[in-house]
């Protein structure tokens, strides 16, 4: 273990720390507390679901993606309201046409003309993609709050009732957020090391005269197709436990924190970001939170709002490429 | 034809280094001036002053203060808004708590106080780059939020969470209409202005400008990052905080924390990028753009007989302005700032171009 880690470590064992104290509080129950982490787990999963579609771009095309918020919630207007007028299978068919037919739009339109331009410069595009797609959206899939069912119960399960006392509440929904997620991430894997288009793509991912080469054009439409597939899946999953509507942008900022935190090119690092996002907010939350408010007389909680931006900021000031991200030399 | 240097000769070097080193561009400028303080008072209407101009110098300054960050200094920044709330809680309880100071004074505290707080957020800036530092600012935007939200001493306990402001008062004289008002804020705009002007052109804007176009080279002929960054933080947050403090007392008069949100900070970043990166006149351009832009969208269908629902226009606006970003990064990145050069230049050589 070299010396270079040593920060990290003292960081994560703080952390550790952090997350055990709530235990040492009379009134905290092993339950509870095992219910807290699991509700920020999968929390955790669904900034996950997001923050993947941004380390995929990033990870491709070295575009730092400010509109995949707005690509989930895009996404998720869609199935809900194609699924008003037919089944959801081809409501999630369709809208992955749709997800595919804006890739290639915004590749012609935004990506193409700016191709070598620095990075900062693509950043705002995106911006730019970010409005344009809230107010696209909208638009022409009005912006009611809209459900998508999923068909599954919403009714909690209690588990492991003989472990603790009074066992722990589960939701359906969020289990099968996490199996979904998990099988994203198998399905990403298999298609980057298995199929020749995703080893053409880890190829041309930090060279972009080379992708040119091979036709970029064609690759940053099948990355970005990708993420919106991506988006989808999680536009389903936070669409059919938040409900659609506008705000889910707001949740799906939280996706940044999350990537900077893992690496901003490790789909890995995306979802271990995640999940260390989600309980550590949970966690805030619940148990930081009304510490807070009774020391200082505030007028409320909600230090879920800035947590995860300033855990974020912490990690990064200790290891400024993230967890799994690479080191960046340099040169003049 | 009339547009031309041809003749004016520098024969020191302090009139070599005039901001504006053509004549017919200070006698421009001074007509701009001369109208903005005398003619505009005379005929602008209460709606013009209240709706459009004393918003638009406040948010140019705003951009300037962004604009020096991330056009001079190249640090992206999306929590700009959270200064402005620095600087206008700053003013809030200033004026409140100590109601014998003036108000001059209560500016320049409320900058120096989120210059200050400018400097913690921009210590990470010193090790996080580019698009990493871009999140690392939304930790300031969202803190700052919720603060001010949560913690009641900012707002003096007020029940609600929103804080409402007197009337301006300076050396006895109450800024309560609208022209006065205005010429006030003008005031401030314009010396602030020819602050920054000032300063991008002295060492410490060079300072910027090289840390800005390659840090590691800037660093090994000698210019501190350290130094070059934070204040260019605490510049530009000084700027921000002056800007909100106007923002909170002369335009909104009483305001809740929502009104410095993440969608202000964007907007300010659309500001400084239509107008021009590394451009205090694009400032202002961005800020017109920016803040009429809507008025203008919200006016014209209903003029032209075709009504738009209030959602449709705020959808359609969303849209423009999206379009427009990605519009100008392509079609001309250095924005409104350098398609106004590029008329001069047509100008000076206008009619014989050859």
């Amino acid at each position: 273990m070299s010396t270079k880690n040593l920060p990290v470590i003292i960081l994560i064992v703080l952390l550790a720390i952090g997350m055990a104290l709530p235990l040492l509080q009379k009134d905290t129950t092993p339950g509870f507390y095992v219910e807290v982490v699991l509700g920020g787990l999968m929390s955790g999963v669904l900034y996950s679901l997001v923050a993947m579609g941004f380390a995929l771009i990033f990870k491709a095309s070295g575009v730092f993606n400010f509109a995949q918020g707005a690509m989930v919630l895009f996404a998720a207007l869609s199935i809900a309201r194609i699924a008003e007028h037919m089944p959801l299978w081809a409501a999630l068919a369709a809208t992955v046409v749709i997800m595919a037919a804006l890739a290639w739009v915004i590749e012609r339109l935004v990506l193409r003309p700016l191709v070598n331009q620095e990075a900062i410069v693509l950043f705002m595009a995106t911006l730019g993609v970010a409005f344009f797609l809230d107010g696209f959206g909208q638009t022409v899939w009005g912006s009611d709050i809209y459900k998508i069912d999923l068909g599954i119960a919403k009714e909690p399960v209690l588990i492991l009732e003989n472990v603790f006392q009074g066992g722990i509440l589960v939701n359906r929904d969020d289990a099968v957020a996490a199996a979904l997620a998990a099988l994203l991430v198998v399905g990403l894997a298999l298609f980057f090391q298995k199929t020749p288009t995703g080893r053409a793509l880890r190829a041309v991912a930090d060279d972009h005269q080379a992708a040119q080469s091979i036709g970029i054009p064609l690759i940053w439409v099948i990355v970005w197709a990708v993420a919106g597939v991506v988006a989808i899946v999680a536009g389903t999953v936070w669409g059919s436990k938040l409900g659609v509507q506008f705000s889910l942008q707001d949740v799906a900022l939280k996706a940044l924190p999350v990537v900077i935190l893992g690496g901003l090119t490790s789909v890995p690092g995306a979802i271990v970001g995640g999940l260390i996002v989600g309980v550590g907010e949970k966690m805030a939350e619940v148990f930081l939170s009304p510490v807070l408010v009774k020391t200082f007389d505030l007028a409320g909680g909600g230090i879920e709002n800035w947590f995860a931006y300033v855990l974020a900021l912490v990690f990064l000031l200790v290891r400024p490429e993230g967890l799994f991200g690479e080191r960046h030399i340099d040169r003049v | 034809m009339f547009y031309r240097e041809a003749g004016q000769f520098k024969a020191t070097y302090r009139a070599d280094q005039q901001i504006l080193p053509i004549r017919q561009d200070r006698l421009f400028m001074a007509a701009v001036l001369v109208f903005a303080f005398l003619v505009v008072p005379l005929i602008a209407t209460p709606y013009v002053f209240q709706a459009l101009l004393i918003p638009f110098l406040i948010y140019a300054l705003a951009a300037i203060g962004v604009n020096l960050l991330v056009g001079y200094c190249g640090q992206i920044s999306l929590g700009s808004a959270a200064f402005m709330a620095v600087g206008a809680y700053s003013a809030y309880n200033l004026v409140v708590r100590v109601p014998e100071l003036n108000f001059l004074i209560v500016l320049a505290l409320s900058g120096i106080a989120a210059a200050a707080v400018g400097m913690v957020f921009g210590v990470p800036s010193l090790r996080i780059k580019g698009l990493y530092l871009a999140v690392a600012t939304l930790a300031a935007q969202f803190f700052m939020d919720w603060l001010f939200a949560r913690v009641r001493w900012f707002t003096n306990y007020a029940s609600s969470g929103s804080v409402s402001t007197m009337p301006v008062n300076l050396f006895g004289f109450t800024f309560e209409s609208p022209p006065e008002k205005y010429l006030l804020v003008l005031a401030i705009v314009v010396v602030m202005t020819l602050l920054a002007k000032n300063l991008v052109r002295s060492h410490i804007g060079r300072a910027w400008m090289a840390i800005r176009d390659m840090d590691v080279a800037a660093e090994v002929i000698g210019i501190r990052p350290v130094y070059a960054k934070l204040t260019a933080f605490a510049v530009s947050s000084f700027f921000l905080g002056v800007a909100g403090a106007l923002w909170g007392f002369v335009h909104l008069g009483s305001w809740e924390p929502a009104a410095f949100n993440l969608n202000l900070s964007l907007r300010l970043l659309f500001m400084v990028i239509i107008g021009g990166m590394g451009s205090i006149l694009g400032s202002f351009f961005g800020a017109a753009f920016i803040w009429f832009l809507p008025i203008f969208l919200n006016q014209v269908p209903a003029a032209l007989g075709v009504p738009l629902a209030t959602t449709t226009v705020s959808h359609l606006e969303l849209m423009i302005f999206g379009a427009l970003i990605v519009f100008f990064l392509i079609a001309e990145p250095h924005g409104l700032a350098r398609l106004w050069a590029i008329g001069k230049e047509k100008l000076r050589l206008w009619p014989f171009p050859h």
